[in-house]
């Protein structure tokens, strides 16, 4: 029997709407800004009160998306809200509230450039704020990089399986390039929505109305005594630590016998994978360290490479953020340089290639 | 003297001669609120209206940034604390997702009229199916007494300590005559506590409040004008002759949005 795959072409953000209505999300709000605005316009054509229940809601702000957000996820809800770089910038507070109740939510940002209102052009120029914290206090959320419009559909539903089973936030940092283009995805099955029951017996925890077998559930980020308050923070910290141990992800290409290598995620991985191509063509033994997650950072495996390859140069459209991390990684063990492109300009293949010889190989000197 | 047997505390409290108890949804915790405060009889009736209504298992509430921010310590429900000003919001999350809730915001004036305005006229324009308990005690009270939107004309707070100049400081927000006049509100009114009598007129506002939530025809809305002693540098009795010399005439009490 042959199964027929279902897959279609479409956008990015196309994908991430559809994904979240595949994964069982529960509910969506939201507010218009490019390139992100697909997100909205998707799910609000789809029907989806009545293809599967899921509440889509336009809100008057971010603001008040990422508290809309914060109200189902203390309901044990799957909830989602997307937006593009000033709109994250608006949500921070909420991101610190959602930290400090735990909650687990799907976040994403379809990043554009800054600072200011910028452009509305691709960028990546948010990893400080997006992996560093960004919000008040010292609380961490996975950030997912997808580097394909497949991805974005995929990691709905890994984000959503990573929120719940840590109780975290989860950011899938993508950027207008990967947000806008149209490619093909392969789509899976619908999942159902978890009915009330499951959820109070899943989620313990959940504000769902105290019942008489229960005490009653508060979901507060507040403590006065900072005895109490620092013993929370340990707690949260230890959590970042066991995300921190178990799920990095990212991917080695070339890797293997590679004396420089790219280090870059999302649509600079693209272009990086590319260069590799053309690097290898030209008999330069080149590879690509794809990250997946940012945080957290496969710090690890950056001190592997380090001490097999002569140089790392880093690709980000930034000035330079994503760099500091690949650095501590290498802590000292080869040169690491940053190259990237501002204000909304995505680099070519053969200048991020060119710069990677002109950094490592034409002035290598030997001693 | 008279020439009685004094009648011991044992003797009267008896089950039998039990007229009045607290609510089983008011925890055992002390209010930290300060002596004279409202926010307790505030507390009290909310929760003596959802125990009445039989409503402990379906309700959500939600504190957000003030004097009742520790209102969980106080309420035996399920509930929520919430960034200062986004009450509405979370409420609206909560309420969109789980409909069969009986979902309540408990705000003060800086919180729902100053850096949650947005929140709060948008749930009301929407007519989100919750329900607003507003605290206007016309100043900042957890801060420490600064001015609120709500602060009188010439009224002296932290932050306008020769008295708010409306030239400078801008007018008092009437921000509940604002948000009847929005489609979205199905039930306005604006009650206070510091009699027994206005106690009664309270609970019964609170009462429809909660009531109208279940028709689902949109947001109810309940003000209470209430003091603080503490903020204002007055004694309780002080504070309630000034509320109701100064608040009243700007505050006006009674129904402002009825349903038809
Ligand atoms: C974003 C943010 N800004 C400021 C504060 C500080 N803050 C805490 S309570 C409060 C005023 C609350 O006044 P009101 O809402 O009138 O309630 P009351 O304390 O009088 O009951 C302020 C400004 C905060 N917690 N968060």
């Amino acid at each position: 029997m042959t199964k027929t795959k279902d897959i279609r072409l479409m956008k990015g953000n196309e994908a991430f709407a559809e994904g979240i209505i595949r994964a069982g999300c529960d509910g969506y709000f939201g507010y218009p800004i490019t390139p992100q605005s697909e997100v909205l316009e998707y799910l609000s054509a789809q029907k989806t009160k009545e293809r599967t229940g899921m509440v889509v809601l336009q809100a008057e702000s971010e603001i008040a998306s990422i508290h809309m957000v914060y109200g189902g996820a203390a309901c044990g809800k799957r909830v989602v809200t997307s937006s593009s770089s000033p709109g994250i910038s608006l949500m921070q507070e909420g991101f610190s509230y959602l930290a400090g109740t735990e909650l687990p939510c799907l976040l994403m940002n379809v990043v554009r450039g800054g600072p200011g209102l910028g452009t509305i052009q691709p960028s990546q120029s948010d990893y400080f704020q997006t992996v560093k914290g960004g919000g008040h206090g010292d609380y961490k959320m996975i950030v997912l990089a997808p580097a394909s419009v497949q991805e974005m559909y995929d990691f709905t539903k890994l984000g959503f399986d990573l929120a719940f089973k840590y109780r975290i936030q989860v950011m899938i940092l993508s950027d207008g390039a990967i947000g806008q283009m149209m490619e093909k995805v392969e789509l899976d099955k619908q999942l159902p929505r978890l009915t009330d029951e499951e959820i109070i017996k899943k989620y313990p925890w959940a504000t769902t109305g105290k019942t008489a077998d229960r005490e009653r559930n508060i979901i507060t980020s507040l403590d006065l005594n900072p005895a109490k308050q620092e013993i929370m923070n340990r707690k949260l910290q230890a959590k970042f630590k066991r995300v921190e141990e178990n799920e990095v992800r990212f991917e080695n290409i070339h890797c293997d016998d590679a004396e420089y290598i790219f280090v870059a995620y999302g649509s600079s991985a693209r272009v990086c994978e590319k260069a590799v191509q053309l690097g290898r063509a030209k008999g330069i033994k080149v590879g690509l360290l794809r990250l997946i997650t940012l945080f957290p950072f496969p710090y690890e495996e950056v001190a592997r490479l380090s001490k097999q390859v002569e140089g790392i140069l880093t690709i980000e459209m930034s000035a330079g953020q994503m760099v500091e991390d690949v650095r501590l990684g290498a802590n000292g063990a080869v040169r690491v340089e940053h190259y990237g492109r501002l204000g909304g300009i995505i680099p070519a293949p053969e200048e991020v290639l060119n710069v990677l010889e002109e950094t490592f190989i034409k002035t290598k000197t030997y001693a | 003297m008279l020439d009685t047997v004094p009648i011991t505390k044992e003797e009267i409290c008896k089950p039998e001669n039990l007229v009045y108890g607290r609510t089983p949804l008011m925890t055992d915790a002390t209010l930290s609120y300060c002596p004279g405060c409202g926010h307790g009889t505030i507390h009290r009736l909310i929760m003596e209206v959802i125990e009445e209504m039989n409503l402990q298992a379906d309700t959500i509430g939600v504190a957000p940034v003030g004097c009742s921010v520790l209102a969980y310590d106080f309420l035996n429900i399920d509930m929520q604390q919430a960034a200062h000003g986004r009450a509405p919001a979370v409420a609206t999350g909560i309420k969109r997702l789980m409909p069969h809730k009986f979902v309540f915001t408990y705000q003060g004036d800086g919180d729902l009229a100053a850096i949650g305005t947005g929140e709060t006229i948008h749930a009301c324009n929407r007519g989100e199916n919750i329900t607003i308990f507003f605290v206007n005690n016309g100043i900042y009270g957890m801060t420490g007494g600064q001015m609120a939107p709500t602060t009188l004309p010439n009224m002296k707070t932290a932050t306008s300590p020769f008295g708010r100049d409306i030239e400078t400081m801008g007018n008092p927000l009437k921000i509940t005559e604002l948000i009847a006049m929005l489609p979205g509100t199905y039930y306005v009114t604006r009650q206070s506590v510091h009699t027994a009598a206005n106690v009664r007129k309270a609970k019964k506002a609170i009462q429809k409040a909660i009531e109208y939530q279940k028709l689902n025809k949109g947001l109810s809305f309940v003000e209470i004008v209430s003091n603080c002693n503490s903020g204002w540098k007055m004694t309780p009795v002080e504070s309630n002759k000034w509320m109701e010399e100064k608040m009243f005439p700007f505050y006006p009490l009674g129904d402002i949005k009825i349903p038809k």
